[in-house]
């Protein structure tokens, strides 16, 4: 009998150790505390799936550290977060376009960094289809970082600190591409923001309760803006032209489908921390969200690719009167997430000694 | 005492187990060398040679610099009509290496076999699937860095009768959606490949240059000289869709 058992338990392990680490099942928590993932509760299940590459409190500090060595850049000027900077929800912060090597302005507002997990395409034009290559466009775009990945790889594999920690992770002796993208994913798939007012008040927690102004601003919300904005999220994932340009400059979405009613659309941004991501659009041509509603009020412009819901009733925009811009925008700050914003956990490790 | 003992052994055999495992499939399936001959004009390609004079159908000149593709998702076909899908490989042809000619296909089961189907390119389960290592490695070349995917094939060169800047020729075909440009040849062999259990057998495989500029989309140089996926990476993509590949001799070690 005794026998027996002690062989099952052999097979049992033996069958554990076979099924190794590319199990099916999505698993986002690890060891220590500081790091994990975990689903917010008013969150759907996130795209990401985190296959062959789930957390460790070990990778989350590698790719933090990677996100904020300028190493990366050719001349090993800049860093991820010289353009998403934490304090700005990791967008630039009073950059319209983005600023690189040499100085070089790039043509599109550097989107701000969070819920990146549950996005399953990325950039403005939606040209990147999976988070752990979302870094590719910056690191080798001659007005970002406009290095190569195998410069990249031959740098980080040449550094005193890099190889004992990549080994410590992905129990590799070398350092490939593969591994400083999973590297960045597992920082990049942690930066959750769901901890504003907005959440807290959808969730129940701690007994908060809207203002007059936000109970207001939020129905406004649900009634004019969340076809597109659409909780919990803030963005229903889709390419559309929110009316800026009737020739836009950039063609947008069309860039990468190459189908004409495509051109001058854009992804639909989240709104979440839209208070301190400025400036706003692709071009970053708004400084401030009340351009923005004034913008979608009386200044937006017919095109053939225009979305229907801004020409309703052969209407252009969407009428917002001035007490109904206050309360949107008493609203839109209900989405800040300061606890996320000043997380130390996604902060600098050099500045900060987070443990 | 005794459990120790029972423990000791059930860890040896699971060992044997485990190793046996592990050798089944090699010992009573078979190998498949294919070697890959990159021609023009019915010559061996030759990189970066201005001396060579090769034309397309359309009459126009050209040198060629890189020419580098994909090969993935591999069919055999038996003689009795059988389709055997082998076990997911991915492979990258480059005229600039001579060691990456030689793709080496395992787990081949014995049997007679009379056509071999290839997809030009990578299929979308992998191509999306995120960071990849190896010959799908991004730092290949063969990513496109703004609008992420593979590149399935690359041809790049010189011809007095492109428009572009230098006279440049860049044919990057690749894309998915909305715009396909996944290919897949069978290519019949010319004589059937036997491959018994254990042993390598080889297929010359011919890969036709030509092929990418005529067929359903003749290309005039002058007119056509860049492709970056998109629609007229699908013009080049349906020209070599059938006729990229021919199988020559067979033999077998
Ligand atoms: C020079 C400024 C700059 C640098 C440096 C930079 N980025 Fe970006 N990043 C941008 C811009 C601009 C975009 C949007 C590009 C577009 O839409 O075409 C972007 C987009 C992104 C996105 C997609 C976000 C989304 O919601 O779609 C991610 C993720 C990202 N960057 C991560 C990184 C990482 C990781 C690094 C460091 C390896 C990095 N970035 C370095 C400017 C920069
Ligand atoms: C038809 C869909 C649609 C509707 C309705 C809509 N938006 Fe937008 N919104 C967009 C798109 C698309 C963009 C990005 C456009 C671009 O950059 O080219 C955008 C951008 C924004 C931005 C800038 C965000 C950033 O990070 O740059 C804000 C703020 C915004 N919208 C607020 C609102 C508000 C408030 C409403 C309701 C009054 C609203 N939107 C209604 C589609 C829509």
């Amino acid at each position: 009998m005794k026998r027996r058992v002690i062989f099952l338990i052999c097979l049992a392990i033996l069958g554990a150790a076979g099924s190794g680490f590319e199990s099916s099942l999505p698993v986002y928590t690890r060891q220590s505390d500081t790091t994990i993932f975990k689903v917010p509760a008013n969150f759907p299940k996130p795209v990401y799936d985190f296959k062959g590459n789930r957390v460790s409190d070990a990778g989350f500090r590698l790719g933090r550290m990677l996100f904020y060595d300028p190493l990366i850049s050719r001349d090993k000027s800049i860093s991820c977060a010289n353009c998403h900077q934490s304090f700005a929800a990791f967008a630039q912060l009073d950059h319209a376009v983005s600023h690189g090597v040499d100085e070089c302005l790039g043509t599109r507002n550097t989107p701000a960094l969070f819920n990146l997990a549950w996005q399953k395409e990325f950039m403005w034009d939606g040209g990147i289809h999976h988070i752990e290559l979302s870094p590719i466009t910056a690191m080798t775009n001659e007005c970002e970082m406009a290095s190569n990945l195998q410069e990249i790889v031959v740098r980080l594999n040449a550094s005193e600190k890099y190889p004992a920690l990549f080994k410590q992770v992905f129990h590799r002796d070398a350092i490939n591409s593969q591994s400083v993208f999973r590297a960045l994913a597992q920082f990049t798939s942690m930066l959750v923001s769901a901890d504003s007012k907005y959440d807290q008040y959808i969730r129940h927690e701690n007994n908060v309760v809207f203002t007059t102004d936000e109970q207001a601003g939020y129905a406004i919300f649900k009634a004019k803006c969340s076809a597109c904005h659409t909780e919990p999220l803030f963005t229903d994932r889709s390419y559309r032209s929110n009316g800026l340009d009737k020739h836009p400059d950039d063609i947008g979405r069309d860039s990468i489908t190459h189908q004409a009613d495509d051109i001058g659309k854009f992804r639909v941004p989240s709104l979440r921390n839209v208070e301190v991501s400025g400036p706003y659009m692709h071009d970053g041509r708004f400084n401030s969200l009340k351009e923005v509603l004034e913008h979608y009020n009386t200044g937006v412009v017919s095109s053939p690719n225009l979305d229907p819901l801004l020409k309703k009733n052969g209407v252009l925009g969407i009428r917002l009167d001035h007490t109904e811009q206050l309360r949107l925008l008493a609203f839109l700050k209900t989405l800040t997430d300061t606890k996320f914003i000043n997380d130390k956990r996604f902060q600098d490790p050099n500045k900060i000694k987070s443990k | 005492m005794k459990s120790k003992y029972w423990a000791l052994i059930s860890l040896f055999s699971i060992s044997i187990i485990s190793k046996a495992w592990s050798q089944t499939l090699p010992a009573d399936s078979g190998k498949l060398i294919l070697h890959f001959k990159n021609v023009v004009n019915g010559q061996p390609l030759r990189l970066n040679d201005t001396a060579v004079n090769y034309h397309n159908s359309h009459g126009d000149k050209f040198t060629i610099n890189t020419f580098k593709y994909y090969i993935s998702n591999i069919v055999l076909f038996d003689d009795q009509g059988k389709k055997i899908t082998l076990p997911p490989a991915y492979f990258l042809i480059n005229a600039a290496d001579s060691t990456t000619f030689d793709p080496v296909l395992t787990h081949v089961p014995p049997g007679k076999y009379s056509a071999i189907s290839l997809m030009i390119g990578v299929d979308s389960a992998r191509n999306f699937a995120g960071a990849q290592e190896g010959c799908l490695d991004p730092a290949q070349g063969m990513f496109w860095t703004w609008n992420s995917g593979y590149i399935f094939l690359k041809l790049e060169g010189i011809s007095p009768q492109s428009n572009a800047k230098l006279h440049r020729l860049t044919f990057h075909v690749g894309g998915v959606k909305p715009q396909n440009t996944i290919r897949v040849q069978t290519i019949p062999l010319k004589k059937e490949l036997i491959i018994g259990a254990g042993q390598t057998a080889k297929a010359v495989i011919i890969t036709h240059i030509d092929a990418l500029f005529s067929g359903k989309n003749q290309v005039d140089f002058s007119r056509l000289s860049f492709t970056m996926g998109g629609p007229n990476a699908v013009l080049i993509a349906d020209n070599y869709a059938t006729s990229l590949f021919t199988a020559w001799e067979e033999t077998q070690r």
